[in-house]
């Protein structure tokens, strides 16, 4: 088989990520359809935005009808983080062709960490490599989810408290990006432009908490890069 | 739930998306970024991770009784299972098990 080699490694790789795109995915699937979702609505979104923190996010935006520019922005600043994974892979991409779309479409947090964290053996064309791998991530995010979405629709049990695996997520998220930052203050501006917005908007928060932390975020930027020492250089 | 709405909703989020990854392809041209970029590159993501832990607890209650206390319990438990296992999986369904439990009764 052509690339035999390419996928053999491919799916080595993946395995780590295979379990925990199934697994949170299925429960994607699960409170799309506790929403009372049709499943293809899960597949759609899992094929097409495949971005883990934003469908959860979605199926809140749902419920509330949030408007489209609120959804545009919130997207945006949910996922900007995203952004600066490409930057390390220009030069690794810039000889894909066709398949280059794609695999900025597949640029995952799990994707990313498996392509910039692995090396692999130089004589495997790259290009397929990251094909493949890309390719078996979203597979198993689409599987799961999909999964998760008939499950939830075809047996009848209560899931009232679904939703928590939202919140649940997000925590998780916020304590690993504590393990990169090493900072508390971030987390005390998140937390204080979300009670003021939740004060001020109710259950319309997520907008103004994001702008408003964006302020108080530059407002104390000379404060937070002061201390975070003179040593540091974060640079390319 | 109408579908126009969710087809919409979805494509604006599958263009913006898609945006957020593609961003430095279409710009960036290398060199060293600017300093306001770095810094929102280095401190936004924990600041949106927290933010969106209060959006998911929005419509919770916390001015009267229970005053969110299975909400509170449970971003409890994920931080401890968090801490103590280092196993995302079992953090998030752990707490969401747990959660589940409360708010039907389970315990009671």
């Amino acid at each position: 088989m052509k690339y035999h080699e390419e996928i053999k490694t491919a799916f080595r790789n993946s395995i780590p990520v295979m379990m925990g795109y199934l697994v949170l995915g299925f429960a994607f699937g699960l409170l799309m359809a506790s929403n009372h979702h049709a499943w293809y609505w899960t597949a759609i979104m899992s094929l097409f935005i495949y971005a883990g923190a934003l469908q959860f996010a979605a199926v809140g935006f749902f419920s509330a009808k949030l408007g489209l520019i609120d959804i545009a922005i919130a997207s945006f600043f949910i996922n900007v983080r995203q952004s600066f994974y490409g930057l390390s892979l220009l030069r690794r991409f810039a000889d894909t062709g066709w398949l280059k779309p794609y695999l900025i479409h597949a640029l995952t947090d799990e994707t990313y960490a498996l392509l910039t964290g692995i090396k692999t053996d130089e004589a495997l064309s790259q290009k397929h490599y990251a094909l493949f791998l890309s390719a078996f991530n979203q597979s198993y995010w689409v599987i799961g989810s999909i999964s998760g979405a008939l499950f939830g629709a075809a047996v009848q049990f209560d899931t009232r408290g679904v939703a928590f695996s939202l919140t649940a997520l997000f925590t998780v998220l916020a304590i690993e990006q504590y393990k990169i930052a090493r900072r508390i203050t971030p987390f005390v501006i998140g937390a204080v432009a979300s009670v003021i917005a939740l004060m001020l908007l109710g259950s319309s928060m997520l907008l103004g908490a994001i702008l408003l932390s964006l302020v108080i975020l530059f407002g104390l930027r000379s404060q937070i890069e002061d201390r975070v020492g003179t040593g540091e250089n974060h640079g390319e | 739930m109408e579908s126009s709405y969710l087809l919409t909703a979805i494509l604006v989020m599958v263009a913006v998306n898609y945006l957020t990854r593609a961003l430095p392809f279409l710009f960036y041209r290398g060199g060293s970024l600017p300093a306001p970029v770095r810094f929102l590159e280095r401190y936004f993501p924990p600041v949106i991770m927290t933010i969106l832990i209060f959006y998911s607890l929005k419509d919770t209650d916390f001015q009267s009784a229970p005053y969110g206390a299975a909400e509170l319990s449970g971003v409890a438990l994920t931080v401890a299972l968090h801490l103590l296992l280092n196993n995302y999986l079992l953090s998030i369904f752990g707490a969401t098990l747990f959660y589940m439990g409360w708010v039907q009764g389970w315990f009671a």
